[in-house]
């Protein structure tokens, strides 16, 4: 393969001397922010965490792999294969929110708005209320992806030939939107109008939720690992190829026979994509280590890491959008003050 | 990418119910053997040791999205991987048990299919367990058993102490009738060496060295004055090994083909190709060390159902005899058309 090197050409900017580099050892799984500290989950055990300043603290978790995160900005939930589901708050501070009986692992978990939690163990979903208040729901399959609709109390569970919509609240029976194949991460539109799944197949999957019209979104050469909604759900950004894959959601039929914009290809696969909370623009990390900055407009780049060896696999910013940080699978993180 | 060597090697452990795969697996964890093992059960409980890589498994059979029936894959096999590739470093190897009715082929294709078990990891062999008593009956009433024998690149023949010489014979042969190229090797309580059922390389292109049927191979268990009880019996029947019943199983065979003349890459490949499209539900296993005319390397493939790797695998040695040999495993195989196909394939 060869190297990503810009040279002197003055065709990209660079700023990858602004970065503060963390050399955190232990290969990075996601990388999430509460407040202006970046939680940088490992693949094993714990999590590190660091603040512009550089400094580094970490905080034991999990006995074993911690296998899936996620943050609403106030904390960090994680799920590992010793069974638990543990809450880490701003100052580090980890408390256990479940314990799965069987030590299942615990293969997915979301974040509602209201502090609401969702996690799954094998083909069981659960839901626990910020009261504490918890409800389980068996799909038929194990569950692939979990996510929150932005409106409402509903999860999208995403499963083996489909993704189920339960509204654990109601008892009306839950929804169920086909598709043959077996779907893993799930993720509403920030509008609430489209349901998108990546697939273990090279290839998304979306329904527009008015009408249950299929959206099929392939051409991948590798699986879509990572998606990122841009501002106001304009645009949905797709790891799995050499280039960022942007499909179109601005219209109401969503990317319905329109092209996707292809930004930023390198002689690498993106691996890890994050859209900017505020500006039409997103941070991009590929499987050689480099991570760029990408206008979603023109595609227009901004060299945030050179090449790196490992895969970028963890990449957020923070609600601000004033602090970028990354991870990669060696161990190598950085963060950036824009 | 990740050097073959480097991946981690996965066992796939099938057996009929009751054959004696947990008591297999138990020997492999509670012996001193430095490694580490992960291991994906398909029930809790059963293995008797503390080990924090014991994975419950729910065994997902999917069908691939790309329209062919046969490729199915395991799809918790694939979240579980994916999760244990985060603790690389932490074991030296991986050992899939599956239930006494699964059948082995999605195991083995998602192997195949999956970019990233591929990247991670590599199927080092199936190993199957075979209770000696029972086996003949179940080879009568039970599909799945069958499938388990015909996919096995190694066969441990268990509780041979419950049975006769005889009835050993007859249970022999019938396995050989049906998977004549697997390592079989007999025991009591599953007592077999563990470089006899680990780090095969069975799925490995460059270990495919000889593919001749194991009972015309004088030293079979060359390496197997252990520890077991059943030297004499075992090698008695080596020296007679022609003399052997043989039996003709009514829907399972496998099918040897051979040429000395050289064959024609631009036919073989499409005929190979077509085949596996057409009847690969029906072929289970197939391997092959080919010679092409024109070519000096030797050409090796392996496929399971209707997934084919291949390869160059070396150059032919000098004085070495470039013959070309294929064999497929599988239920009502159609022998003759294949006979005729393959001999379109050969230059004249």
């Amino acid at each position: 393969m060869k190297e990503f090197d810009p040279g002197e050409g003055p065709s990209i900017v660079s700023i990858t001397d602004r970065v503060k580099l963390l050399p955190l050892g232990g290969a990075v799984g996601s990388v999430h922010f509460l407040g202006d500290r970046a939680f940088f989950v490992g693949a094993e055990e714990s999590v590190a965490i660091a603040g512009i300043d550089g400094e580094v603290t970490r905080t034991g978790t999990h006995f074993g792999a911690i296998l899936c995160a996620a943050s609403d900005g106030k904390r960090l939930v994680t799920g590992g294969d010793d069974g638990k589901l543990i809450a880490i708050d701003a100052k580090g501070e980890t408390t256990v929110i479940a314990t799965d009986a069987k030590r299942r692992w615990i293969d997915n978990v979301a974040l509602h708005g209201d502090g609401t939690v969702a996690w799954s163990a094998g083909k069981t979903a659960l839901v626990r209320s910020a009261k504490g208040e918890e409800k389980t729901f068996e799909v038929p399959s194990t569950v692939g992806g979990l996510a929150f609709a932005p409106k409402g109390l509903r999860l999208a569970i995403a499963h083996y030939n489909g993704v189920t919509l339960w509204f654990p609240n109601m008892a009306a029976n839950p929804e169920f939107l086909e598709w043959a194949g077996s779907h893993l991460a799930v993720s509403f539109s920030p509008d609430n109008k489209f349901l998108v799944t990546a697939m273990h197949e090279p290839a998304m999957h979306g329904w527009r939720l008015a009408d249950n019209r299929h959206m099929r979104m392939s051409g991948y050469p590798g699986r879509v690992r990572s998606m990122s909604w841009s501002v106001g759900g304009k645009g949905l950004a797709t790891s799995g190829a050499d280039s960022v894959i942007v499909w179109p959601f601005a219209s109401k039929d969503g990317p319905m026979g329109k092209e996707p914009a292809m930004l930023a290809p390198m002689p690498a696969r993106v691996s890890v994509v994050a859209c900017h909370p505020k500006n039409d623009i997103m941070a991009v990390g590929y499987s050689d280590g480099v991570v760029l900055m990408v206008r979603l407009e023109d595609g227009a780049e901004i060299l945030v890491r050179r090449t790196g060896g490992a895969p970028v696999s963890g990449l957020a910013w923070n609600a601000k959008g004033t602090l970028l940080a990354f991870g990669a699978e060696d161990g190598d993180a950085g963060i950036l003050e824009m | 990418m990740v050097e073959a060597s480097q991946k981690i090697p996965v066992t796939v452990l099938t057996g009929y119910l009751g054959a004696g795969k947990t008591t297999l697996l138990n020997r492999i964890l509670s012996e001193n053997h430095g490694k580490k093992y992960a291991v994906i059960v398909n029930e809790f409980g059963e293995i008797g040791i503390d080990n924090d890589l014991i994975i419950g498994a729910d065994e997902e059979v999917f069908e691939m999205n790309n329209g062919c029936v046969c490729c199915t894959v395991r799809g918790d096999l694939v979240r579980i991987m994916d999760g244990l590739m985060k603790r690389k470093g932490k074991f030296d190897a991986i050992i899939v048990e599956t239930t006494g009715l699964a059948d082995p082929a999605p195991v083995a294709q998602t192997f195949f299919v999956d970019e990233d078990v591929q990247k991670n990891a590599r199927l080092d062999a199936v190993v199957t367990v075979a209770d000696a008593k029972w086996l003949s009956d179940r080879l009568k009433d039970a599909p799945e058993a069958k499938n388990q024998i015909a996919f096995a690149d190694v066969i441990v023949l268990n509780k041979t102490d419950l049975v006769s010489k005889p009835e050993l014979a007859e249970v022999e042969a019938r396995i050989r009738g049906i998977n004549p190229y697997a390592k079989l090797h007999r025991t009591e309580r599953c007592q077999v060496g563990l470089s006899d059922v680990l780090e095969r390389g069975a799925f490995d292109l460059d270990r495919i060295l000889e593919i001749e049927p194991e009972f015309l191979e004088a030293g079979d268990d060359h390496d197997h004055d252990h520890d077991h009880h059943h030297d004499h019996d075992h090698h008695h029947h080596h020296d007679h090994g022609h003399g052997l019943k043989h039996y003709h199983d009514e829907d399972m065979q496998s099918l040897s083909l051979r040429s000395e003349q050289p064959l024609d890459p631009a036919r073989f490949m499409p005929w190979l190709q077509q085949l596996v499209a057409t009847e690969g539900q029906k072929i289970l296993r197939s391997k092959g060390i080919l010679a092409f005319a024109g070519d000096d390397d030797r050409y090796v493939f392996q496929g399971v159902h209707m997934m084919l790797e291949g390869d160059h695998q070396r150059k032919w040695k000098n004085g070495e005899k470039r013959e070309s040999r294929v064999v497929f495993i599988g239920r009502d195989l159609p022998e003759q058309a294949i006979r005729d196909g393959f001999q379109q394939c050969i230059t004249t």
